[in-house]
């Protein structure tokens, strides 16, 4: 008989003696070494493996995520760590893989999915829609759904077709879904986190051409920052965040479009125009203070992504930062999105792209006055 | 061991079969060559010889007890459905898809279980949730168009009751698969109808539930139609049942009108999964006597031939029968069910007769578990709506002083 594993209902689940112990000598094994340079890849697979280690009822299942570690090697090792119970392979089978979570999180589990692309998640889609979000609604909050459903996202990889998505607007516009993306390696560690902990479904939207970018981060620096947060009942879901501060215009942008945006800012500079830039980081909730703080402060503002701009969330940020600001707009707002044409991956991708001069000519296009 | 016993060799699987049940693993799959049926439509008891029983594929008739209470959740499963038909022309009721003339899988679909088990049912399965617990009131909650599910499904153990037609069976296998990673004896009973089968969905649960060998018992009531599609255009396979075998699960098949046989087969199914065998698939032969919902026009796709066919082979009066010929059932028990299924049919139409109070602000109230700041916003624009609406009807009366 194999080994069973514990489990609590509670939303926040009871760690086991196994899992505490196997956290302390975790924590003694690793000391403070301050600040590495550390992927987001590592800093999401960590952040896997550590809310694994504090709650036995966090599961990890998709396709290839077990032996393999993941098409991306997110999952890597974490089937090694907490075994084939924890963390293992599915059939091939998309719809199965949600709708079996949305089973396995009515009965005490928090499982943490992976749909491998963006396009390859559309069969779960009837799941995603007429049941993970619906299901705290029709049951009146006596069903919660605490599950996340990480997508890799979006192109810049050269990637063939069907893997290169941006599908966040199809989540942000149903109800009941929340919509997380990182841009940078410690969002990647410290959203996972919280997506895991939310009592709600996350579509957890990953960056796959940002897996790779570097950073100075502290992931020792940043579970201790979770914990404390945690018990103090406190996220950071719902903040937007000022990537760069700037005085003369708000670039706003998420996931893989902050980093170019930070660029264009960057180049801004140099000709002596100073770009305020946003990290979205969660598109719902969305942080209408924080960026309507920004253009009122600036009176010009460019809404960047990757996503075709027709109906999309760019387009609800343009929609819902001029009617909040629209006294203080110096300028009409401007969207630098993709196309609207299927994702033309790989050898066309830098054409659709918003690019960082793509960028700055939207700015230059904001009615300055000199 | 690995999580999924299907990852064990699939002869570990075979000589398990040959050593429980003395046959071959593909004969332990297949279904016996015939329908089980213990009672004939007339309500004779059938010679074991006739009952459709095969090596490995044997069913011991029912306790008394277990037919006496089946019996009486019958003739309530019956009056509920033709209550609710009822109020229902009375616009007293949204819609009702009845389970009419299937009345012995409903029962026997929850009676199978014990308190600890899961059921995850179809829209036509309220007589089923009924059976399993569920307040008859809130059970029809959906049918009166309100809009939430009503009863508390953990409380229950009961989904609730689902439209897209098979995403339930997932739910069913991912509920089972948590019990069984908790070590649990948890078995869950996964509903869906004949034109269900054609579902994605429905081919995605069963191979997971075989791949992770989940005690999952799925229970298909083949009645024939999907609204007016007929099972012809469904499925060409020899039966819906024969489609276990190409999950590495046992099927089988039952008279769906044939309460005595449906629960036989049914606690063997229970029974086998509770013990680890893995799930099964069950198909119930059965039809839908009335229209797929008062919106539906049957007469447009079928014959009344057809129906007065099947209308000789209905669950009460057989089992009715066969009950008054085993001396476990006269006339005084007979009253006193009709009595308990009137009294059931009156909680029902005073229960949905009732005005339920609107509250405009649950709009917003669980969609997550706290709102969003985007939500609180527009909860507060309805508000201030409402209030200038109060408030204009007060000045409005004020006037009219």
């Amino acid at each position: 008989m194999s080994p069973t594993i514990t489990t609590s209902s509670e939303a926040n689940g009871n760690v086991s003696a196994a899992t505490a112990r196997a956290a302390a000598s975790a924590a003694a094994a690793a000391e403070a070494r301050g600040p590495q340079s550390v992927t987001m890849a590592k800093a999401l697979n960590t952040a896997m493996a550590d809310a694994m280690r504090d709650d036995a009822s966090v599961l990890v299942f998709g396709e290839d995520v077990g032996r393999l570690g993941g098409v991306f090697r997110i999952t890597d090792g974490l089937m090694d760590a907490f075994g084939e119970q924890r963390c293992f392979d599915t059939p091939l089978a998309e719809s199965g893989i949600v709708g079996m979570a949305v089973g396995m999180a009515m009965n005490g589990m928090r499982p943490v999915i992976e749909m491998q692309f963006d396009a390859f998640a559309y069969p779960a889609f009837e799941q995603i829609v007429s049941h993970v979000a619906k299901m705290h609604n029709r049951t009146r909050g006596a069903l919660k759904l605490p599950m996340v459903i990480r997508v890799p996202y979006a192109g810049g990889i050269g990637g063939v077709e069907h893997h290169c998505d941006s599908s966040e607007s199809y989540y942000a516009h149903t109800a009941g879904l929340k919509v997380y993306t990182p841009a940078t390696v410690a969002d990647g560690y410290r959203m996972l986190r919280e997506a895991i902990d939310s009592d709600d479904p996350v579509m957890f939207m990953e960056p796959k051409k940002l897996y790779w970018s570097k950073d100075q981060v502290d992931l020792e620096a940043l579970a201790a920052e979770h914990a404390a947060h945690r018990a103090a009942g406190s996220s950071s879901e719902g903040r937007a965040a000022v990537a760069r501060s700037g005085t003369d215009a708000t670039l706003i942008a998420y996931g893989p479009s902050v980093p170019t945006a930070l660029a264009a800012a960057a180049a801004a500079a140099e000709e002596g125009r100073s770009l305020e830039v946003i990290d979205v980081r969660t598109i719902v909730p969305f942080d209408d203070e924080t960026v309507a703080a920004s253009v009122r402060k600036t009176g010009r503002a460019v809404v960047i992504a990757e996503a075709h701009g027709f109906a999309s969330v760019a387009s609800e940020i343009v929609a819902r930062v001029q009617e909040r600001c629209f006294h203080q707009l110096a300028a009409p707002i401007r969207r630098v999105t993709g196309f609207d044409v299927p994702y033309p991956a790989p050898k066309l991708e830098h054409y659709y792209l918003p690019s960082v001069d793509r960028i700055l000519d939207a700015v230059d296009d904001l009615q300055w006055e000199n | 061991m690995t999580i999924s016993a299907s990852q064990e060799s699939t002869a570990d699987q075979a000589s398990e079969v040959q050593r429980k049940f003395g046959i071959s693993v593909e004969d332990y799959m297949l279904p016996a060559r015939r329908q089980i049926q213990m009672v004939a439509p007339d309500g004779a008891l059938k010679p074991d010889a006739e009952q459709g029983t095969e090596p490995g594929h044997e069913y011991p008739i029912p306790g008394d007890a277990e037919l006496i209470a089946a019996y009486e959740r019958l003739v309530v499963g019956r009056r509920v459905n033709d209550q609710n038909s009822a109020l229902v022309r009375q616009g007293r009721m949204a819609v009702y898809p009845s389970s009419h003339g299937q009345e012995a899988c409903q029962v026997a679909a929850a009676m199978c279980l014990s308190e600890g088990d899961w059921l995850f049912p179809t829209y036509r399965d309220a007589v089923a949730v009924m059976a399993k617990g569920v307040d008859p009131v809130q059970a029809m909650t959906i049918f009166r168009g309100d809009w939430h599910g009503g009863y508390d499904p953990q409380e229950h153990k009961v989904g609730i009751q689902c439209t897209p037609l098979t995403t339930q069976l997932l739910h069913a296998v991912g509920v089972a698969h948590a019990a069984k990673l908790r070590g649990e004896d948890t078995v869950v009973m996964a509903m869906c109808g004949d034109g269900a089968t054609s579902e994605g969905d429905f081919h995605e649960a069963l191979n997971f539930a075989a791949v992770f060998h989940l005690p999952v018992i799925f229970f298909v009531q083949n009645n024939k139609y999907a609204i007016s599609v007929p099972l012809s255009h469904q499925s060409v396979a020899p039966s819906l049942a024969h489609k276990a075998v190409g999950y590495g699960m046992a099927g089988e098949r039952v008279d769906g009108n044939d309460l005595v046989a449906l629960l036989a087969v049914l606690d063997r199914a229970v029974k086998l999964a509770r013990e680890g065998s893995g799930p099964l698939l069950v198909e119930a032969n059965t039809y839908r006597m009335q229209a797929h919902t008062n919106a539906d026009d049957d007469t447009r796709y079928r014959d009344n031939a057809e129906v007065s066919e099947w209308k000789a082979k209905d669950p009460l009066s057989r089992m009715d029968t066969y009950l008054r010929s085993r001396g476990l059932l006269d006339d005084d028990g007979a009253a006193r069910i009709a009595d308990h299924a009137e009294a059931v049919a009156t909680q029902l139409r005073e229960g949905l007769g009732e005005d339920v109070p609107v509250e405009p602000q649950n709009l917003f109230r669980y969609v997550f578990s706290s709102p969003t700041p985007q939500l609180q916003e527009q909860s507060a624009l309805l508000a201030d709506e409402l209030a200038r609406e109060e408030a204009g009807k007060a000045a409005q009366k004020e006037a009219g002083k």
